[in-house]
Protein backbone atom coordinates (compact mmCIF):
# COMPACT_ATOMS: atom_id res chain seq x y z
CA UNK A 1 0.00 0.00 0.00
CA UNK A 2 1.71 3.22 -0.97
CA UNK A 3 0.00 5.61 1.60
CA UNK A 4 1.57 3.39 4.87
CA UNK A 5 5.11 3.63 2.04
CA UNK A 6 5.12 7.15 2.68
CA UNK A 7 4.18 6.95 6.32
CA UNK A 8 6.97 5.15 6.86
CA UNK A 9 9.69 6.38 4.61
CA UNK A 10 8.44 10.51 4.75
CA UNK A 11 10.16 11.25 8.09
CA UNK A 12 13.53 9.71 6.68
CA UNK A 13 14.82 12.11 4.93
CA UNK A 14 11.83 14.98 3.43
CA UNK A 15 10.39 15.32 6.72
CA UNK A 16 12.82 14.03 9.06
CA UNK A 17 11.59 14.92 12.39
CA UNK A 18 15.33 16.59 13.80
CA UNK A 19 16.56 18.52 9.93
CA UNK A 20 12.99 19.56 9.00
CA UNK A 21 10.77 19.33 11.63
CA UNK A 22 13.17 20.64 13.76
CA UNK A 23 12.17 18.25 16.70
CA UNK A 24 14.30 16.46 19.82
CA UNK A 25 17.41 18.40 19.11
CA UNK A 26 18.97 18.62 22.85
CA UNK A 27 19.51 14.51 22.92
CA UNK A 28 20.32 14.66 19.13
CA UNK A 29 23.16 16.21 19.90
CA UNK A 30 24.29 15.12 23.24
CA UNK A 31 24.26 11.84 22.92
CA UNK A 32 26.61 11.63 19.20
CA UNK A 33 30.11 11.84 20.73
CA UNK A 34 30.51 8.12 20.06
CA UNK A 35 28.64 5.33 17.95
CA UNK A 36 27.44 3.08 20.55
CA UNK A 37 25.48 5.41 22.72
CA UNK A 38 24.02 6.63 19.38
CA UNK A 39 22.79 3.68 18.31
CA UNK A 40 21.53 2.72 21.74
CA UNK A 41 19.26 6.15 22.08
CA UNK A 42 18.17 5.98 19.34
CA UNK A 43 16.77 2.33 20.00
CA UNK A 44 15.28 3.53 23.13
CA UNK A 45 13.51 6.86 21.05
CA UNK A 46 12.18 4.70 18.57
CA UNK A 47 10.27 2.41 21.27
CA UNK A 48 9.30 4.99 23.17
CA UNK A 49 7.48 6.58 20.13
CA UNK A 50 6.34 3.07 18.26
CA UNK A 51 4.71 2.91 21.69
CA UNK A 52 3.46 5.92 22.85
CA UNK A 53 1.60 6.82 19.38
CA UNK A 54 0.22 2.98 19.28
CA UNK A 55 -1.43 3.55 23.24
CA UNK A 56 -2.70 7.26 22.77
CA UNK A 57 -4.33 6.27 19.31
CA UNK A 58 -5.77 3.40 21.17
CA UNK A 59 -7.30 5.90 23.97
CA UNK A 60 -7.38 8.94 21.76
CA UNK A 61 -11.57 8.61 21.58
CA UNK A 62 -11.63 8.88 25.31
CA UNK A 63 -9.23 11.27 26.42
CA UNK A 64 -10.98 14.47 27.48
CA UNK A 65 -9.53 17.39 25.41
CA UNK A 66 -8.90 19.43 28.48
CA UNK A 67 -6.63 17.00 30.07
CA UNK A 68 -4.88 15.41 26.86
CA UNK A 69 -1.47 17.18 27.38
CA UNK A 70 -1.72 15.56 31.17
CA UNK A 71 -2.76 12.07 29.52
CA UNK A 72 -0.24 11.93 26.92
CA UNK A 73 2.80 12.97 29.50
CA UNK A 74 1.60 10.15 31.66
CA UNK A 75 1.62 7.53 28.74
CA UNK A 76 5.44 8.99 27.90
CA UNK A 77 6.67 8.92 30.97
CA UNK A 78 6.00 5.48 32.07
CA UNK A 79 7.51 4.41 28.94
CA UNK A 80 9.91 6.04 29.21
CA UNK A 81 10.72 4.34 32.89
CA UNK A 82 10.44 1.18 31.33
CA UNK A 83 12.90 1.62 29.05
CA UNK A 84 15.58 3.48 31.66
CA UNK A 85 14.84 0.41 34.08
CA UNK A 86 15.55 -2.36 31.07
CA UNK A 87 18.62 -0.13 29.83
CA UNK A 88 19.90 -0.36 34.16
CA UNK A 89 19.24 -3.57 34.22
CA UNK A 90 20.29 -5.23 30.70
CA UNK A 91 23.45 -2.62 29.64
CA UNK A 92 24.12 -0.88 32.54
CA UNK A 93 27.30 0.51 31.41
CA UNK A 94 25.80 2.32 28.64
CA UNK A 95 23.00 3.43 31.00
CA UNK A 96 25.47 5.07 32.95
CA UNK A 97 27.20 7.19 30.02
CA UNK A 98 23.53 8.18 29.14
CA UNK A 99 22.78 9.30 32.29
CA UNK A 100 19.92 11.62 32.44
CA UNK A 101 19.68 12.07 28.69
CA UNK A 102 17.03 8.95 29.09
CA UNK A 103 14.97 10.50 31.27
CA UNK A 104 14.53 13.29 28.58
CA UNK A 105 13.09 11.44 26.23
CA UNK A 106 9.87 12.69 28.02
CA UNK A 107 10.32 15.78 27.36
CA UNK A 108 11.58 14.69 23.73
CA UNK A 109 9.30 16.97 21.51
CA UNK A 110 9.51 14.17 18.88
CA UNK A 111 7.45 12.21 21.02
CA UNK A 112 5.00 15.09 22.14
CA UNK A 113 4.95 16.44 18.83
CA UNK A 114 3.85 12.80 17.37
CA UNK A 115 1.74 12.14 20.01
CA UNK A 116 0.02 15.40 19.55
CA UNK A 117 0.14 15.46 15.52
CA UNK A 118 -0.43 12.08 14.61
CA UNK A 119 -1.68 9.75 16.75
CA UNK A 120 -4.83 11.89 18.36
CA UNK A 121 -6.14 11.68 14.39
CA UNK A 122 -5.32 8.55 13.33
CA UNK A 123 -5.84 4.61 14.04
CA UNK A 124 -3.43 3.09 15.70
CA UNK A 125 -1.57 0.75 12.76
CA UNK A 126 -0.66 3.70 10.98
CA UNK A 127 0.22 5.61 14.15
CA UNK A 128 2.56 3.04 15.07
CA UNK A 129 3.84 3.01 11.83
CA UNK A 130 4.43 6.61 12.00
CA UNK A 131 5.98 6.48 15.17
CA UNK A 132 8.13 3.94 13.14
CA UNK A 133 9.32 5.93 10.85
CA UNK A 134 10.16 9.29 12.71
CA UNK A 135 12.39 7.16 14.79
CA UNK A 136 14.28 6.22 11.89
CA UNK A 137 14.32 9.54 10.87
CA UNK A 138 15.48 10.75 14.02
CA UNK A 139 18.33 7.38 14.30
CA UNK A 140 19.14 8.32 10.99
CA UNK A 141 20.39 11.59 11.78
CA UNK A 142 21.83 10.69 15.30
CA UNK A 143 23.98 7.79 13.68
CA UNK A 144 25.32 9.49 11.16
CA UNK A 145 26.57 12.50 13.12
CA UNK A 146 27.71 9.80 15.49
CA UNK A 147 29.74 8.56 12.76
CA UNK A 148 31.05 11.29 11.56
CA UNK A 149 31.86 12.63 15.51
CA UNK A 150 33.55 9.44 16.02
CA UNK A 151 35.98 9.10 13.31
CA UNK A 152 36.92 12.22 13.29
CA UNK A 153 37.12 12.57 16.48
CA UNK A 154 39.26 9.60 18.20
CA UNK A 155 40.05 7.72 14.50
CA UNK A 156 37.86 5.08 15.63
CA UNK A 157 34.16 3.31 14.84
CA UNK A 158 32.14 1.69 17.44
CA UNK A 159 35.50 1.43 19.59
CA UNK A 160 37.53 -0.46 16.72
CA UNK A 161 39.99 1.94 15.17
CA UNK A 162 39.91 3.02 11.80
CA UNK A 163 41.98 5.57 10.78
CA UNK A 164 45.85 5.02 11.10
CA UNK A 165 46.45 4.69 14.93
CA UNK A 166 48.75 7.76 14.27
CA UNK A 167 46.00 9.71 13.72
CA UNK A 168 46.21 12.32 17.10
CA UNK A 169 42.39 12.69 16.89
CA UNK A 170 40.86 15.84 16.92
CA UNK A 171 39.19 17.50 19.99
CA UNK A 172 36.56 19.30 18.73
CA UNK A 173 34.83 17.16 17.47
CA UNK A 174 34.19 15.56 21.13
CA UNK A 175 32.92 18.12 22.84
CA UNK A 176 29.68 20.42 22.14
CA UNK A 177 30.68 23.04 19.22
CA UNK A 178 31.80 20.09 16.86
CA UNK A 179 28.37 18.98 17.16
CA UNK A 180 26.29 22.16 16.69
CA UNK A 181 28.81 22.86 13.57
CA UNK A 182 27.97 19.17 12.14
CA UNK A 183 24.34 19.16 12.25
CA UNK A 184 24.76 22.91 10.84
CA UNK A 185 26.42 21.54 7.82
CA UNK A 186 24.07 18.41 7.30
CA UNK A 187 21.05 20.23 7.64
CA UNK A 188 22.84 22.46 4.58
CA UNK A 189 23.90 19.43 2.52
CA UNK A 190 20.51 17.94 2.90
CA UNK A 191 18.40 21.12 2.08
CA UNK A 192 20.87 21.79 -1.20
CA UNK A 193 19.84 18.42 -2.22
CA UNK A 194 16.31 18.17 -1.70
CA UNK A 195 16.20 21.88 -2.10
CA UNK A 196 13.78 23.03 0.11
CA UNK A 197 15.00 25.92 1.27
CA UNK A 198 13.78 28.37 4.22
CA UNK A 199 13.68 32.15 4.14
CA UNK A 200 15.90 33.62 6.09
CA UNK B 1 29.77 30.47 51.03
CA UNK B 2 32.35 30.52 48.10
CA UNK B 3 31.49 26.82 47.63
CA UNK B 4 27.83 27.72 46.11
CA UNK B 5 29.20 31.05 44.57
CA UNK B 6 31.35 28.73 42.41
CA UNK B 7 28.37 26.07 41.67
CA UNK B 8 26.51 29.21 40.28
CA UNK B 9 28.94 30.95 38.51
CA UNK B 10 30.08 26.82 36.97
CA UNK B 11 26.33 26.23 35.79
CA UNK B 12 26.07 30.03 34.38
CA UNK B 13 29.27 29.79 32.21
CA UNK B 14 31.52 26.52 32.24
CA UNK B 15 28.28 23.74 32.16
CA UNK B 16 26.15 26.28 30.50
CA UNK B 17 22.38 24.23 29.90
CA UNK B 18 22.54 25.31 26.32
CA UNK B 19 25.68 25.27 25.11
CA UNK B 20 27.43 22.47 26.92
CA UNK B 21 24.43 19.92 27.68
CA UNK B 22 22.19 20.95 24.46
CA UNK B 23 19.80 21.24 26.67
CA UNK B 24 16.22 23.17 26.00
CA UNK B 25 17.54 23.29 22.21
CA UNK B 26 14.28 23.23 20.30
CA UNK B 27 12.54 26.33 21.92
CA UNK B 28 16.26 27.95 21.86
CA UNK B 29 15.94 27.78 18.17
CA UNK B 30 12.16 28.42 17.35
CA UNK B 31 12.02 31.47 19.77
CA UNK B 32 15.63 33.52 19.05
CA UNK B 33 14.43 35.46 16.26
CA UNK B 34 13.70 38.51 17.88
CA UNK B 35 15.53 40.01 21.01
CA UNK B 36 12.13 40.78 23.20
CA UNK B 37 10.60 37.24 22.74
CA UNK B 38 14.11 36.20 24.01
CA UNK B 39 14.33 37.80 26.59
CA UNK B 40 10.73 36.74 27.50
CA UNK B 41 11.33 33.31 27.43
CA UNK B 42 14.78 33.38 29.47
CA UNK B 43 13.21 35.41 32.27
CA UNK B 44 10.70 32.82 32.65
CA UNK B 45 13.04 29.86 32.36
CA UNK B 46 14.94 31.87 34.96
CA UNK B 47 12.32 31.83 37.08
CA UNK B 48 11.42 28.50 36.72
CA UNK B 49 14.20 26.80 36.81
CA UNK B 50 15.43 28.65 40.40
CA UNK B 51 11.85 27.26 41.64
CA UNK B 52 11.52 23.60 40.71
CA UNK B 53 15.48 22.32 40.99
CA UNK B 54 14.71 22.89 45.09
CA UNK B 55 11.37 21.89 44.86
CA UNK B 56 12.29 18.72 43.39
CA UNK B 57 15.44 18.35 45.77
CA UNK B 58 12.67 18.06 48.61
CA UNK B 59 10.43 15.79 46.72
CA UNK B 60 13.81 12.99 45.71
CA UNK B 61 14.87 13.57 49.20
CA UNK B 62 12.20 13.14 51.49
CA UNK B 63 9.60 11.11 49.27
CA UNK B 64 11.27 9.06 46.87
CA UNK B 65 14.88 8.11 47.72
CA UNK B 66 15.92 4.45 48.96
CA UNK B 67 14.41 4.12 52.84
CA UNK B 68 13.51 8.12 52.40
CA UNK B 69 9.23 7.12 53.45
CA UNK B 70 9.25 3.81 54.66
CA UNK B 71 12.10 1.47 55.57
CA UNK B 72 13.50 -0.73 52.66
CA UNK B 73 11.37 0.65 50.05
CA UNK B 74 12.78 2.44 47.26
CA UNK B 75 10.83 4.40 45.15
CA UNK B 76 13.43 6.71 43.01
CA UNK B 77 11.81 4.99 39.67
CA UNK B 78 9.37 7.08 39.78
CA UNK B 79 11.81 10.08 39.64
CA UNK B 80 10.47 10.94 36.18
CA UNK B 81 7.22 10.86 36.84
CA UNK B 82 6.76 12.91 39.74
CA UNK B 83 9.89 15.49 38.29
CA UNK B 84 7.57 16.38 35.44
CA UNK B 85 4.34 16.63 37.48
CA UNK B 86 6.12 19.52 39.79
CA UNK B 87 7.52 21.12 36.90
CA UNK B 88 3.72 21.26 34.65
CA UNK B 89 1.92 22.23 38.53
CA UNK B 90 4.73 24.67 39.48
CA UNK B 91 4.49 26.71 35.71
CA UNK B 92 0.67 26.46 36.62
CA UNK B 93 0.73 28.04 40.52
CA UNK B 94 3.39 30.54 39.02
CA UNK B 95 0.85 32.11 35.96
CA UNK B 96 -1.85 32.28 38.37
CA UNK B 97 0.12 33.96 40.82
CA UNK B 98 2.10 36.34 38.55
CA UNK B 99 -1.32 36.57 36.77
CA UNK B 100 -3.21 37.96 40.28
CA UNK B 101 -0.32 39.75 41.91
CA UNK B 102 2.34 40.96 38.56
CA UNK B 103 -0.06 41.91 35.44
CA UNK B 104 3.07 43.24 33.39
CA UNK B 105 5.21 40.58 33.93
CA UNK B 106 3.14 37.99 32.64
CA UNK B 107 1.71 40.02 30.01
CA UNK B 108 5.46 40.60 28.79
CA UNK B 109 5.61 36.28 29.49
CA UNK B 110 2.54 35.45 27.86
CA UNK B 111 2.45 31.95 26.01
CA UNK B 112 6.56 31.29 27.45
CA UNK B 113 4.90 30.12 30.50
CA UNK B 114 3.20 27.44 29.69
CA UNK B 115 5.59 26.30 27.06
CA UNK B 116 8.16 25.95 29.68
CA UNK B 117 7.08 22.67 30.81
CA UNK B 118 8.34 20.93 28.22
CA UNK B 119 11.59 22.58 27.98
CA UNK B 120 13.98 19.58 28.71
CA UNK B 121 16.09 22.27 30.61
CA UNK B 122 14.09 22.45 33.33
CA UNK B 123 13.82 18.43 33.62
CA UNK B 124 17.29 18.47 32.87
CA UNK B 125 18.33 20.66 35.50
CA UNK B 126 16.28 18.21 38.14
CA UNK B 127 17.90 15.11 36.82
CA UNK B 128 21.80 16.73 37.24
CA UNK B 129 20.81 17.66 40.54
CA UNK B 130 20.01 14.19 41.60
CA UNK B 131 22.86 12.53 39.60
CA UNK B 132 25.12 15.08 41.16
CA UNK B 133 24.08 14.50 44.83
CA UNK B 134 23.56 18.20 45.59
CA UNK B 135 22.08 19.44 49.13
CA UNK B 136 19.40 21.99 49.06
CA UNK B 137 21.39 25.40 48.91
CA UNK B 138 23.63 23.86 46.00
CA UNK B 139 20.17 22.70 44.36
CA UNK B 140 19.36 26.16 44.57
CA UNK B 141 22.05 27.76 43.32
CA UNK B 142 22.44 25.55 40.82
CA UNK B 143 18.63 25.88 39.51
CA UNK B 144 19.13 29.94 39.68
CA UNK B 145 22.54 29.90 37.77
CA UNK B 146 21.31 27.51 35.12
CA UNK B 147 18.97 29.70 34.22
CA UNK B 148 20.54 32.63 34.02
CA UNK B 149 22.69 30.54 31.65
CA UNK B 150 19.97 30.09 29.46
CA UNK B 151 18.88 33.51 29.40
CA UNK B 152 21.94 34.84 28.60
CA UNK B 153 22.82 32.35 25.99
CA UNK B 154 19.17 33.07 24.30
CA UNK B 155 19.45 36.42 24.09
CA UNK B 156 23.12 36.31 22.79
CA UNK B 157 21.95 34.33 20.24
CA UNK B 158 18.82 36.42 19.20
CA UNK B 159 21.47 39.59 19.00
CA UNK B 160 23.33 37.72 16.31
CA UNK B 161 20.78 36.55 14.62
CA UNK B 162 18.75 39.94 13.96
CA UNK B 163 22.19 40.99 12.86
CA UNK B 164 21.98 37.88 9.95
CA UNK B 165 19.60 39.72 8.35
CA UNK B 166 21.73 41.77 6.38
CA UNK B 167 24.40 39.35 5.41
CA UNK B 168 24.05 37.20 1.93
CA UNK B 169 23.81 33.48 3.22
CA UNK B 170 24.16 30.58 0.80
CA UNK B 171 20.02 29.38 0.25
CA UNK B 172 20.45 25.51 2.25
CA UNK B 173 21.87 27.01 4.75
CA UNK B 174 19.77 30.16 5.72
CA UNK B 175 17.69 29.90 8.98
CA UNK B 176 18.14 26.38 11.12
CA UNK B 177 21.57 25.77 9.46
CA UNK B 178 23.45 28.59 10.13
CA UNK B 179 21.98 28.90 13.18
CA UNK B 180 23.71 25.50 14.29
CA UNK B 181 26.70 27.38 12.88
CA UNK B 182 26.32 30.27 14.95
CA UNK B 183 25.12 28.12 18.62
CA UNK B 184 28.72 25.92 17.68
CA UNK B 185 31.15 28.76 17.54
CA UNK B 186 29.19 30.78 20.46
CA UNK B 187 29.48 27.15 22.18
CA UNK B 188 33.62 27.39 21.51
CA UNK B 189 33.73 31.05 22.60
CA UNK B 190 31.65 29.64 25.85
CA UNK B 191 34.90 27.16 26.04
CA UNK B 192 37.50 29.44 27.25
CA UNK B 193 35.66 29.68 30.94
CA UNK B 194 36.16 26.08 31.01
CA UNK B 195 39.21 26.31 33.60
CA UNK B 196 36.80 28.77 35.53
CA UNK B 197 37.08 27.72 39.50
CA UNK B 198 36.37 30.43 41.85
CA UNK B 199 37.17 27.77 45.08
CA UNK B 200 40.54 28.88 46.79
CA UNK B 201 42.91 25.64 45.81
Amino acid sequence: MPAINKIVLDPLSDNNPVTVQMLGICSALAVTAQLPTAFTMSLAVTLVLCGSNTIISMLRNVIPPKIRMIVQMVVIASLVILVDQCLKAFAYEISKELSVFVGLIITNCIVMGRAEAFAMANPPKESFLDGLGNGLGYSAVLIIVATIREILGAGTLAGIQVLPSSYPGNGLMVIAPGAFVIIGLLIWLQRSITKKYEEA
Amino acid sequence: MGHLIDIFVRSIFVNNMILAYFLGMCSFLALSKKVDTAFGLGMAVVFVLGITTPLNYLIYNYLLKPNALVEGVDLSFLNFICFIAVIASTVQLVEMLLDRFFPPLYNSLGIFLPLITVNCSILGGSLFMVERNYNFLESTAFGFGSGVGFFLAIVALAGIRNKLRYSNIPAGLRGLGITFILTGLMALGFQCFSSVSLLVP
